[in-house]
């Protein structure tokens, strides 16, 4: 879905022509690899490069919010073979923002991994992209063969004394190499299971070699913080939560899509943005971070900013920047039977806690929503999430833990009324409504 | 009939040869991935004896190319349809009727998730989070091709143009 409404739009510049708008000529028209050429022609230092990121205070976008510029500062400087990866492998439920940024604008991620290896001395790339989005990873192979052509990719780009290829990997159906370590496990040819940490990717990467590896949003984010300066980009958000940033909203809203704002904008700004409700209906729960950030209630969300920080006081996290918005029509039982289903689906079962923790989880859950639960199942719930916690390999365990605690802590009354009554308190006709698809298609775009 | 005990085509090692590329000249094995599935497209489905060529070609052993095979869920270890429909169950999909898409199609090809209809025309799977939410409810077709706001009129044309 194409860009609707933004405010001091960066990410989302070349998106107005949707998908007639992605190829290297419109990139260059709207400024492309001018970065790339500046830092070439003018032989900047790495240490300055990074010192310009640092200032930005970039977080990346994956996920973590971890300080870009620091990240970078991590990479070994005397290791001869190294390697930049970028993490397309966008499967967090309720996150579609890389797909549109790859789809709509290829080359500013492309050139955002061209200055990322420049900085930490990297000669080759890979782009990991969902496998599920096939048709994106054929575009951005089509974008490489383009800056191929144009010496943007290869050995001494642009005359100078700088060499770096970038290829694309596609993935084939597993969330958890959205985890770094699985993903390179993944590009190695293996299973995507996590290694344990330390050591850390900047020492031991991919083939064991130091490897930088961030989000598609913070590659293709560096291009315009250094056409507009690190601090510029500082002070278009808010202290500690620099820049622009993509939110993807879906849901019960009445235009559910990618919009862009900068770092603070209420929430209400961006519901509003996203065409508010849909049919007018009460909002009911927000997940703002991706389906692994805890639920927050209607009231909570409507005075939360879109930052990290407002998010983390609120008590939940801003994750990926994907805004899952549910309304009165929803039942919360039955909504985190499908989030336990998932990460139960998706473990990849090399942790003990993880693998049984997320069927137990499942199941229980499973069973509250089908009436055959029991009063003691709360604290079940409660219990098994205290035991994956933190002591597992990734944090796969802890993305299921955090949906069960916080669903049954903000609408304890819904599940206990499940246990009870053996129904759900959401009466099911008015679920069966709410989710739009029975009504006359042809009245969809119309409503 | 059964092209399962042929070799895979000149053309399928092409392309194999073309992702072998991508990667240090040590690291063939990193073209397993997109090897297993030009071989899928090839085959419909990977028998054992596939992976096996497969594996033999970028010099695994058959088991570690197995394993891959049977850890990323898209790869398909049994015969399907000729067309394999996976529906978005998950919850922000379901939030704008995911689950009902698939029920629609339960109903209208008379099968259950993980089964094929008696002409063997289609298989239907539960699929995970496509990265697309904001165009729920959606569908891929043979995995490569995602079909957008799947509500019944779209499902009908889909089914209808799927010969
Ligand atoms: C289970 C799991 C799934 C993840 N999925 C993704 C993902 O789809 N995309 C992503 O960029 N990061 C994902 N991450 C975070 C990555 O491990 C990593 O922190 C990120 O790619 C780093 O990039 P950044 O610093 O630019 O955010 C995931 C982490 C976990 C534990
Ligand atoms: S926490 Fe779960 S997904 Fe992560 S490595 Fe352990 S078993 Fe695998
Ligand atoms: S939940 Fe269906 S595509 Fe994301």
């Amino acid at each position: 879905m194409a860009l609707i409404d933004t405010i001091n739009p960066l990410l989302t510049t070349g998106w107005g022509k949707g998908d007639a708008g992605w190829s290297l000529k419109d990139y260059e028209a709207r400024g492309g690899y001018a970065q790339l050429k500046r830092i070439l022609t003018s032989k900047m230092s790495q240490d300055d490069l990074i010192a310009e990121v640092k200032k930005s205070v970039l977080r990346g976008r994956g996920g973590a919010g971890f300080p870009t510029g620091l990240k970078w500062s991590f990479m070994p400087k005397a290791a001869p073979e190294k390697y930049v990866v970028c993490n397309t492998d966008e499967g967090e439920p309720g996150t579609f923002k890389d797909r549109d940024l790859l789809r709509f604008d290829p080359h500013s991620t492309i050139e955002g991994m061209i200055i990322a290896g420049y900085a930490v001395g990297a000669k080759r790339g890979y782009n990991y992209i969902h496998g599920e989005i096939f048709e994106i990873y054929q575009r951005f192979e089509a974008a490489l063969d383009e800056a191929r052509a144009a010496g943007y990719l290869g050995e001494n780009i642009l005359g100078s004394e700088f060499s770096f290829d970038l290829f694309a990997h596609h993935g084939w159906g597993a969330y958890i190499c959205g985890e770094e370590t699985g993903l390179l496990e993944s590009i190695e040819g293996k299973k995507g299971q996590p290694r344990f940490k330390p050591p850390f990717p900047a020492n031991f990467g991919l083939y064991g070699k130091p490897t930088t590896i961030n989000n598609t949003e913070t590659f293709a984010a560096i291009p315009f913080i250094l056409g507009m300066g690190g601090e510029a980009y500082l002070n278009l958000g808010k202290p500690n939560n620099g820049g622009t940033k993509l939110f993807s909203v879906s849901g019960h809203v009445n235009r559910p899509g990618n919009y862009e704002v900068p770092m603070g904008t209420p929430f209400a700004k961006l519901l509003e943005m996203a065409g508010g409700m849909r049919g007018g209906r009460k909002l009911k729960a927000v997940i703002p971070g991706g389906s692994s950030a805890p639920v927050l209630p209607a009231d909570v969300m409507m005075d939360c900013t879109m930052d990290y920080d407002s998010i983390a006081k609120a008590g939940s996290m801003l994750g990926s920047g994907a805004v899952i918005v549910m309304d009165e029509t929803v039942c919360m039982v039955k909504a985190l039977e499908r989030l336990s289903y998932f990460y139960y689906e998706e473990s990849c079962g090399q942790c003990t806690p993880c693998r049984e923790g997320t069927g137990w989880l499942y199941r229980v859950v499973h069973r509250i929503e089908h009436g055959q639960g029991r009063q003691e199942d709360l604290d079940l719930l409660n219990r098994v999430t205290d035991n994956m916690m933190g002591k597992t390999i990734c944090a796969l365990a802890d993305a299921a833990a955090f949906p069960v605690r916080s669903f049954i802590k903000h609408f304890k009354s819904e599940f206990e009324y499940h246990v009870e009554h053996k129904k759900c308190l959401v009466d099911p006709e008015v679920q069966r409504a709410g989710s739009g698809f029975f009504r006359a298609s042809s009245a969809t775009e119309a409503a | 009939m059964d092209k399962q005990n042929d070799m895979l085509s000149p053309e399928a090692f092409r392309k194999i040869d073309r992702e072998v590329a991508k990667y240090p000249a040590e690291q063939k094995q990193s073209a397993i991935m997109a090897a297993l599935v030009i071989a899928q497209d090839e085959k419909g489905w990977l028998a054992q004896e596939v992976i096996a060529e497969v594996a033999g070609y970028l010099g695994m052993a058959p088991i570690a190319a197995y394993e891959v095979a049977s850890f990323y869920n898209m790869y398909n270890l049994k015969p399907v349809g000729k067309y394999k429909l996976t529906v978005c169950t998950n919850l922000p999909c379901a939030l704008s009727g995911g689950v009902h898409a698939a029920d629609y199609v339960k109903e209208k090809l008379g099968i259950d998730f993980n089964e094929t209809t008696a002409d063997g025309k289609f298989t239907l799977k539960e699929g995970e989070c496509m990265g697309a939410c904001g165009d729920a409810p959606v569908m891929l077709v043979n995995d490569k091709r995602m079909c957008s706001f799947m509500l019944p009129e779209q499902i009908d044309a889909l089914l209808a143009e799927c010969k």
